[in-house]
């Protein structure tokens, strides 16, 4: 009964090592989403609403308007 | 489409998603959220060219990736960030052996090429389709799928070259080592 050799295939990655990497990735990755969202982000969304809503103070966020399309 | 509330809010419900998006490409979690933060602002002035109903992560992801690709070229002959910088923006302390593996892999995915790291990401942790990761990366669907292959491949190289003795005393492992016993 003996399975002594680790399973390769043909592409030379075995199913263990690339699920192994796809789990370490989305840890990685999770560990930052569930951080969430900073105050710093709410607040710059927060910032640009309201001077929105006070008509065009929006000068700042105005400069990227001009050249945001390349 | 104007900014409406319920924009507005998926907007920054896209933030946690955006930042871990910019910390994977980076590896720097002060720069990261610069990105976001530019990501946003540039979102929010563009707006109307946003297409109601369409895909907004992805509108974003793209806005982002844009702003990083430009970013890098400017900083590519800067001294890289060497002292593990990502490893201070997370909250949870991992054990020293989590914390050790977590660390060779994260090495390890700077290590790679942009173009498969960000493949790689969007499709393996993000969770786009290899459609929108495509659309995001201005590229064709097939480009992609290579791309995310070979990234593993060489992940896989870089972190298991020696095979199962890489992977510690997993059960499997074990298993496979000790002949079933």
């Amino acid at each position: 009964m003996k399975d002594a050799k680790p399973p390769t295939n043909k592409g030379g990655l075995n199913a263990e090592i690339q699920s192994r990497i796809g789990h370490q990735l989305r840890a990685m990755y999770d560990d930052v989403v569930r951080q969430g969202v900073p105050d710093r982000f709410a607040d710059l969304i927060r910032k640009l609403d309201a001077s929105e809503a006070g008509d065009s103070q929006i000068s700042n966020a105005g400069d990227f308007k001009k050249d945001g399309r390349d | 489409m104007p900014l409406t509330d319920s924009l507005r809010d998926d907007i920054l419900a896209s933030v946690p998603n955006l930042r871990a998006f910019a910390i994977s490409l980076s590896g720097n979690g002060d720069r990261a959220d610069d990105l976001v933060q530019e990501t946003l602002l540039r979102a929010l002035a563009n707006i109307d060219s946003f297409q109601p109903g369409s895909n907004l992560p992805a509108w974003l992801f793209t806005i982002l990736r844009n702003l990083f690709r430009s970013d890098y070229r400017k900083r590519r002959r800067e001294v890289e960030d060497a002292d593990g910088s990502y490893a201070k923006t997370l909250k949870s302390q991992p054990s020293q052996n989590a914390h050790l593996e977590f660390e060779e892999f994260r090495v390890a995915l700077e290590k790679l090429p942009q173009d498969q790291r960000e493949a790689l990401i969007l499709v393996g942790a993000s969770g786009f389709s290899y459609e929108d990761a495509a659309a995001i990366c201005g590229c064709a669907v097939g480009t992609i799928k290579s791309r995310v292959n070979r990234a593993r491949s060489k992940l896989s190289a870089l972190l298991y070259v020696d095979g199962a003795e890489d992977f510690g005393p997993d059960d499997t492992v074990r298993a496979v080592i000790g002949g079933g016993r």
